[in-house]
């Protein structure tokens, strides 16, 4: 975490210098003909490329719907893989435009790297797997455990805090990749491995045998993962955000990619209407055409059907909506009006 | 005494014995095992330990590879095929043996980087073996501008032209030598630079327009696998030993000024981690350039490397350098010859034959270094492992990749030592 807050000050530092250029990032793209949009190198269900070349992903669908909305072409993006020491000064540099790298969204990040998080789309938090055999049924049984860790990350601290704070003892394995991870857990090196809870579901739907490994009730962290764009570009900030939004008020609204094109045609349900352009002047605030949300969320779906393709119930990972349900069903996403 | 004789006659043979063969224990196979594996009691259990070893190595590798999974096309759908059994699932080199070897490089065009590959070998020939005829080093100088257009594409004109500065350079040399010979060298030098800064732009613009020719052009970001880790590798060892000899040579100089600057660049490059020179390529350099610029990555990759490996190839040439007596500098200064002829002729053949083990190992090393470039987002093979793994359909999936990669690159650098063994009893044959 260190080497990444004294590279991002780096970034920051420059980023008066590189800002210059990058003051009206909605105009460059449309002259560019594409989104530069910043991916993680490979993770499960969120980016990674298929046997064609062509990325996958939860992050990468938030991607191609805003390219979409812009360009209307939802393949016009070109994806920058970016680690985590480089993710920040690509963004504050101008190598990408978006970035939709399960970045979790923290105070020193949004302020002091100059980031503007636009949109938390997945609610992450850390957790524990251990195997069923072990009996254990919750995270306080876990007195005494050896714990898988990455080093250098705040889930290392967030462990050292949350065991501190229920009176218990561990003994940390220290690892570097979520790959050793696997591996370490699996030869049982250690008993409980430790990290999203995303990450926990991705790492146990690729075991031979996922059934026989627990993933513990207890969620110890907050990790908003969000969408960031650079700070000082309102205009571009807010094209992506209001992309962000349009999917999850689709899913509210019960717009589909399937009935999108019916109720194109104009609705007795007047929100819906402003969302797709027959009524009102939204997009043009935005700086775009009437249909821009139209074509975001014909993309790849709604919140909730993107959802369904990546990362939920559907797929190995297997991801409940849990706290990413819409706040009506008891969840956290909550898309402001629009008016 | 005949008495003697006669009594002893009897036991006297008149006929040579056959030779009998060796005692079973003291010849072939008994005897080599008897005097290599089990001489004394130390060797036999370390023997019999070593060979506890490989069988038990055999017996978990053997099957693992006889039960390999070719037909599927997930981990579950190999774990399905084997049951239980332990198996290598091969099927996701089937499934992304391309993305491993190309990246994302378009499947239509991947005959380019074969062909620059194999051309590649052609022109590396005439450098490697002297028994072919000294022209055809001209056809390996122009590889570097047939490469580019073979794997980056675009205009035909942008490489013919770039090419076409070294021509201008000659032209200029050629011209002005009959007048002043350090303005000829001048001139040589700053013709090409100020043809490629104002007019290259201009002329491979113009003859575009008039004639589009060319292959189709592929971006960087398409780059990826085994041919990223070629491309930075062969650039980079390419570039940096001609760089690396010029800085041995300046290290070793008389002049304050060129000695200091050649000993600060290489001390400080060497006492840098490549990582660090890699993550200044690809995050500082961006704030350095003018806004709006972009220079690519890749580019700035081999840069990078071609210094780091250019820093070292200097110190192992400067070893070189340093192991010629004495007497060779005086002997070149004796003939009369200027530094560059004392150096072409007399010395570097020298020093460099003694450096070439160094240069091979920086060289092996350098390659396998280009994996490094994983940690700046660049899918090299093994990033490309990790992407790979991030599919659902691989995900949980180690040993086959690492295995294939590791297969790729010790190919490469395998030949490379061969190839330096060979040019080692070639050069020292010479000298008996």
């Amino acid at each position: 975490m260190n080497k990444t807050v004294l590279l991002g000050s780096i970034a920051a530092a420059s980023a008066l210098v590189a800002g210059a250029a990058s003051a009206n990032t909605l105009q460059e793209v449309i002259d560019r003909g594409e989104v530069r949009c910043g991916v993680s190198t490979g993770l499960a269900g969120f980016s990674a490329p298929d046997a064609n070349g062509v990325w996958q992903g939860f992050d990468v669908a938030m991607c191609r719907a805003v390219a979409a909305a812009v360009l209307d072409d939802p393949m016009a993006v070109e994806f920058v893989p970016t680690t985590g020491q480089t993710r920040f000064t690509a963004l504050a540099s101008g190598e990408v435009d978006v970035l939709a790298r399960n970045t979790t969204w923290t105070f020193t990040r949004d302020v002091d790297l100059n980031l503007r998080f636009v949109g938390i789309n997945y609610y992450d938090g850390q957790g524990f797997m251990v195997r069923g055999d072990l009996g254990v049924g919750s995270a306080t049984e876990l007195d005494g455990a050896t714990v898988c860790i990455q080093t250098g990350t705040t889930t290392e601290l967030n462990l050292a805090d949350y065991f501190r704070a229920n009176g218990m003892e561990y003994e940390p394995v220290p690892i570097e990749t979520n790959a050793e991870a696997q591996q370490q857990y699996l030869a049982g090196a250690c008993d409980v491995y430790t990290t999203d809870v995303s990450g926990l579901a991705a790492t146990r739907a690729s075991f031979a045998d996922p059934e026989n490994h627990v993933i513990l009730p207890e969620v110890i962290s907050k990790e908003p993962l969000a969408i960031t764009v650079r700070d000082g570009d309102d205009r571009w900030a807010g094209v992506v955000q209001w992309t962000f939004f349009a999917l999850v008020a689709a899913e509210e609204m019960g717009i589909t990619s399937a009935n999108i094109a019916e109720l194109a045609q104009g609705t007795d349900n007047p929100e819906i209407n402003r969302l797709l352009g027959t009524e009102g002047e939204l997009g043009s605030m935005l700086g775009l055409d009437p249909e821009w949300a139209i074509r975001a969320i014909s993309a790849g779906g709604n919140y909730g059907e993107i959802f369904a393709a990546n990362i939920g119930d559907g797929t190995p990972i297997g991801l409940a909506r849990g706290l990413n349900a819409q706040w009506t069903q008891g969840g956290l996403l909550y898309a402001p009006p629009f008016r | 005494m005949s008495d003697t004789h006669a009594r002893t006659t009897a036991f006297v043979r008149d006929t040579m014995l056959p030779e009998a063969p060796a005692p079973i224990a003291q010849r072939g196979a008994v005897k080599w095992l008897r005097e290599n594996l089990f001489s004394g009691w130390m060797n036999t259990a370390l023997t019999l330990a070593s060979l506890y070893v490989i069988w038990w190595l055999l017996a978990h590798i053997t099957p693992w590879f006889g039960n390999a999974v070719w037909n599927a096309n997930s981990l579950a759908e190999c774990r399905a095929i084997l049951d239980g059994r332990s198996g290598a699932c091969l099927g996701v080199i089937r499934d992304r043996w391309h993305q491993l070897l190309f990246g994302f490089y378009p499947p239509q065009h991947y005959w380019r980087p074969v062909l620059a590959l194999v051309l590649l070998f052609g022109a590396l020939a005439p450098m490697l073996f002297s028994n072919l005829p000294r022209r055809l080093l001209w056809l390996s100088a122009l590889y570097p501008f047939v490469a580019y257009h073979l794997l980056w594409g675009g205009s035909i004109w942008i490489p013919v032209v770039a090419a076409a500065g070294f021509g201008v350079g000659a032209l200029a040399w050629r011209l002005i030598t009959p007048y002043t010979a350090l303005g000829a060298i001048l001139a040589a030098l700053v013709t090409p630079i100020l043809w490629w800064v104002l007019a290259a732009g201009a002329v491979a613009g113009a003859l575009t327009s008039v004639a589009p020719l060319g292959l189709e052009f592929v971006r960087s970001d398409r780059f990826g696998g085994f041919l990223i880790s070629l491309v930075i590798g062969i650039s980079g060892i390419s570039l940096s030993l001609p760089l690396g000899v010029l800085l041995a040579l300046g290290r070793k100089s008389d002049m304050l000024l060129l000695r200091s600057v050649c000993i600060i660049f290489i001390e400080f490059i060497r006492g840098v981690p490549l990582i660090t020179l890699l993550f200044t390529a690809s995050l500082l350099l961006n704030y350095f350039l003018p806004p709006g610029t972009s220079f690519d990555l890749i580019l700035r990759v081999i840069i990078m490397v071609t210094i780091f490996a250019a820093a070292y190839i200097a110190e192992v040439v400067r070893g070189g350098l340093a192991a010629l007596p004495r007497g060779q500098y005086e002997a070149a200064d004796s003939l009369g010859l200027d530094y560059w002829r004392s150096m072409r002729l007399i010395i570097l053949p020298q020093a460099l034959k003694i450096s070439i083990p160094g240069i091979v190992n920086t060289f092996i090393g350098l390659f396998k270094d280009t994996t490094l470039v994983v940690f700046i987002g660049l899918l090299d093979p093994i990033g490309l492992s990790n992407a790979i793994r991030a599919d659902t359909s691989w995900n949980g999936i180690y040993w086959e990749l690492f295995i294939f990669i590791g297969a790729l690159f010790f190919v490469f650098c395998f030949g490379i030592s061969r190839y330096s063994m060979y040019l080692e009893r070639k050069l020292s044959r010479g000298h008996r």
